[in-house]
């Protein structure tokens, strides 16, 4: 038994059981990007239909190379972590467990795969 | 209720009706950021699969760049950058709002359709500017 009131284990918690932490994690990450996209859409555009030579230069770079990585890991973790809003939204039970952990491996996944193409291509 | 006269059956509609419900632009411009937020993952991977692929051998490039290149590639990408700009711009509005502000119809519904029009033409700026 705890000796604590109804009240007070509830205060600052919400619905979703854990206080506000994820939607501030997305409001963190989604300034983030705010800044960081607009930047990498111009230059992945730049180097997408150029020759292989032309890529490598680009991202043999290190802004572009790090601007590619910070847009990666911060992206995925958006996505992973909006993904599992969405999961929560729509599905339940096992169900639910499956997709999350599903959404979640799949964003680290993408995340280290472009990371290794990087690492490959810069160092 | 029991002892209330009925002197016609209802001919109305009753509300909220779904074949005579007129979608709102609040609710449109809520549901494309959770559907953008996640088409996205598709251009995601198409990306990193060609800098895998430029990172591993020209033989491989060569393939991921046919397809990353060909109208396949073409669509997956113009759809993400437009999907891109909706999320970002939807996003700064979710911003907007968590601060309170923009929270009245009329305000919301301007900024809903800001998200549409200023996406699409923020997406054809970046396709002059990369190309």
């Amino acid at each position: 038994m705890r000796y604590i009131t109804p009240r007070k284990r509830a205060e600052g918690r919400g619905a979703a059981h854990a206080g506000t932490e994820h939607h501030w994690s997305m409001t963190v990450s989604a300034v983030g990007l705010a800044f960081l996209v607009p930047v990498w859409l111009y230059v992945f555009g730049r180097a997408l239909g150029q020759s292989r030579e032309a890529v490598l230069e680009t991202f043999s770079h290190p802004f572009p190379a790090i601007l590619t990585a910070l847009v990666l890991v911060v992206g995925m973790r958006h996505f992973a972590m909006g993904a599992t809003t969405m999961i929560e939204d729509y599905a339940r039970g096992t169900t639910r467990k499956m997709l999350i952990i599903f959404a979640i491996s799949l964003s680290w996944v993408i995340a280290a795969t472009g990371l290794f193409a990087l690492a490959r291509m810069a160092l | 209720m029991a002892d209330v006269k009925r002197a016609a059956p209802v001919s109305r509609p009753l509300s909220p009706h779904l074949q005579v419900y007129r979608i709102q632009m609040t609710a449109v411009s809520s549901i494309l950021t959770r559907i953008t937020g996640h088409a996205l993952v598709a251009g995601v991977v198409l990306g990193v699969w060609w800098l895998l692929a430029a990172a591993t051998s020209d033989a491989y490039f060569a393939t991921a760049n046919a397809v990353a290149t060909s109208w396949f590639g073409d669509l997956v990408f113009t759809g993400s950058l437009w999907a891109v700009w909706y999320h970002y711009l939807a996003g700064l509005r979710h911003i907007y709002f968590d601060a309170g502000h923009g929270l009245d119809v009329p305000t919301a519904e301007k900024l809903g359709w800001a998200c549409v029009i200023g996406s699409v033409v923020l997406t054809v700026i970046t396709i002059l500017l990369v190309q």
